[in-house]
């Protein structure tokens, strides 16, 4: 328990990074490749998020802030090594991106932390809307509405690499990313990562042991921009292009979203969230116009049906698997299952139909829908998709009652052998 | 001579134009249990906001062993020495008992704001985390989340966070409100073992524990001390008699 590197950690930790060796060789397509990419920074991103949100309950509004100004800085850094200004190896440019990030943290957040619930929410979002518009009036730092081109493959390479090939980049990025992972996960296990958790929970009672809140939370503030201007300044090195978006309000948004589905609980959750979240914004992208849509919902989902976020499902399920009873809910699953696809492809369908019949084409509005034609000037398709959806909300509410009763015995027996 | 553990002078407190300390002198020597009594609403629990620093004073002085505290944060006052617990349960309630313990700890022995050490690993922590937590009783418990844990033994744990960051001069307010008979027995043979060599104020209703524990008693009436003396004396006080004995029966 004392040692810090306990084998368990080391082999936990030694296939996380074989994990992100492998990455690249299965999915080798260069799409892939670039969603790997965007994982990884958004998995930094998420994580320093969650320093504040999950560990010290400060709910930001204006995270990509710190996560954008990293990228600005490492952009001009990058010029400037290109320009010969100065030598940096670019392996490293995202430490300036991380310093970037700490030194405006704790400029912002001496003023930001000094209240914490709604009123520093507010006052979170006041300095994010404060950024995003000096990002459009000081053209020669932010570049304006263009934003700031630069180049990652310049220096000289550094043991080959060059950072031309988006391969190089991949790499680069999981490296950084492994590091801070590492790094983020023993912030928790140290006094300032428990005081605040404390804080989070008490602040008052941590007064009376002899912490200050604000200082704690100012500290935490700091910490987690630095994690987030070092992902800022990967984002910069891998689109090579830095705008004010980087930095705005969506972004911001982007990073609560992930934090919240992933699930703000668990130091793992925010992982997911990130990963989960890249995943449906450039997969479903490709597939359907009203993806965002569908995101949004997703997200309620989530935040009606498990406030914890996945993570937090997840974990539910470990004393099941632990007691090795995971059989008992397969087959109450699997009827959901089926249930859940039947409501769900006809809700998918219904909202297709809608943004078809709404849509410009003047020929034919048929679409294709998993293989089957639709047609919204049709009214026998409306009202067969209408059927499947009814069905399909029919059958999850009756089957909720067997998964339901499949969790009560399922407690019972764990109760009986002491798991719980 | 030293100079007294705690000391009030002519403190007076006012909210708005309630005036609810009205001159409070008080003098509490080192290693003395101090308890101070007095009916609902005469400004007892006031008075433990403005020692430990929740509150400012509107006039008069404290001072923590001969220097002044006026003025200062209730983390300052904390790591000068003195601690306190509150009426009402204040924990930390998602960690477990241990965890409660030990950022109580943290502080004393110089962690503070520590993002470098790993908190498992400091041998003196752990230490004197597990003396707390034994000392209070609760080491089969230890795992516990503070939340689940019963009204006694969360109050038992409020004492092991009060006096877990080493201070000389504890405050406990109330610390067996709405505790049964023989809980109330064990939280005084607690509250006798943790304080030990150390100087206690308490607020206190009952008074069969006034009367076990105290070397010395106060009563406030009124937001002013009518008496102070050897539970003796106190008890054969006319003026405490009227004002609060005699007509409020414990």
């Amino acid at each position: 328990m004392t040692r810090v590197l306990t084998t368990g950690r080391i082999v936990f930790w030694a296939s996380v990074a074989v994990a992100f060796a492998v990455m690249p060789l299965i999915f080798s397509q260069s799409f892939a490749l670039s969603m790997l990419s965007q994982m990884g920074i958004a998995i930094i991103f998420a994580l320093s998020y969650n320093m504040l949100l999950g560990q010290t309950g400060l709910l930001s509004f204006g995270h990509a802030v710190y996560f954008g100004l990293g990228a600005f800085f490492c952009a001009h850094a990058l010029n400037f090594i290109g320009a010969g200004k100065f030598w940096f190896p670019v392996t490293l440019v995202p430490l300036i991106g991380g310093i970037a990030g700490l030194v405006f943290g704790l400029l912002l957040g001496f003023v930001t932390t000094r209240r914490a619930g709604t009123p520093f929410a507010m006052i979170s979002l006041g300095i994010a809307e404060m950024v995003a518009a000096s990002a459009l009036m000081f053209t020669t730092f932010f570049g304006g509405e263009g934003g700031i081109a630069t180049n990652r493959a310049v220096g000289k390479a550094f043991l080959g690499l060059t950072y031309g090939p988006q391969i190089q980049v991949y790499y680069l990025i999981a490296g950084w990313c492994l590091v801070t992972m590492i790094l983020m996960f023993a912030i928790t296990r140290t006094p300032l990562g428990r005081m605040a958790n404390a804080v989070r929970d008490n602040p008052e009672r941590a007064k009376f042991v002899g912490y200050n809140p604000t200082r704690v939370r100012w500290f935490m503030m700091a910490l987690a921009s630095f994690f987030a201007g070092i992902g800022g300044g990967l984002a910069a090195i891998n689109y090579e292009i830095v705008t004010a978006e980087t930095l705005g309000l969506v972004a911001s948004g982007n990073v609560v979203l992930m934090a919240f589905i992933g699930g703000i609980g668990h130091f793992w959750g925010p992982i997911i969230g990130a990963v989960l979240v890249t995943l449906l914004q450039s997969a479903l992208s490709n597939y359907t116009q009203a993806w965002l849509l569908y995101f949004g919902l997703f997200f309620l989902v989530i935040i009606m049906f498990s406030p914890g976020g996945i993570a937090n499902l997840i974990a539910l399920h470990k004393p099941v698997w632990n007691a090795g009873l995971v059989k008992r809910l397969v087959p109450s699953y699997a009827i959901a299952a089926v249930a859940g696809s039947f409501m769900l492809a006809g809700f998918f369908a219904l909202i297709e139909m809608i943004y078809h019949f709404e849509a410009k084409e003047t020929s034919s509005k048929a679409f294709s829908f998993f293989g089957m034609k639709l047609d919204p000037m049709q009214v026998q398709y409306w009202v067969g998709v209408a059927l499947v959806l009814a069905v399909g909300i029919a059958l999850v509410y009756a089957v909720r009652k067997v998964v339901v009763r499949a969790w009560e015995n399922l407690t019972v027996e764990l109760q009986q052998k002491g798991a719980v | 001579m030293a100079a007294p553990a705690l000391q009030l002078h002519d403190v007076r407190k006012s909210f708005g134009r309630t005036s609810i300390i009205n001159g409070v002198n008080l003098s509490i020597d080192a290693g003395e249990r101090h308890a101070i009594i007095g009916p609902n609403g005469a400004g007892k629990s006031t008075l433990f906001n403005l020692i430990s620093g929740r509150f400012g004073v509107t006039s008069g002085r404290i001072d923590l062993h001969g220097e002044s505290i006026n003025g200062l944060e209730p983390e300052i006052i904390n790591r000068k020495g003195l601690a306190r617990s509150f009426q009402i349960t204040n924990i930390f309630p998602r960690m477990s008992v241990y965890e409660n313990v030990r950022c109580a700890v943290l502080w004393s022995q110089g962690y503070k704001y520590s993002f470098w050490h790993r908190v498992d690993a400091l041998e003196s922590v752990r230490e004197r985390t597990s003396e707390i937590v034994e000392r209070i009783g609760m080491v089969k418990r230890r795992d516990r989340i503070a939340g689940v844990l019963t009204y006694a033994e969360q109050r038992a744990l409020e004492i092991g966070v009060t006096i877990a960051g080493g201070a000389n001069v504890i405050l406990l307010d109330e610390p067996t409100a709405g505790m049964s008979r023989s809980e109330t027995d064990e939280a005084v043979d607690l509250i006798r073992k943790v304080t030990e060599g150390r100087t206690l104020i308490m607020v206190e209703h009952d008074m069969s524990v006034v009367f076990n524990l105290a070397d010395r008693i106060s009563v406030l009436v009124y937001g002013e001390v009518i008496a102070s003396g050897t539970p003796q004396e106190i008890r054969g006080n006319k003026a405490v008699q009227e004002a609060y004995l005699g007509t409020e029966q414990h």
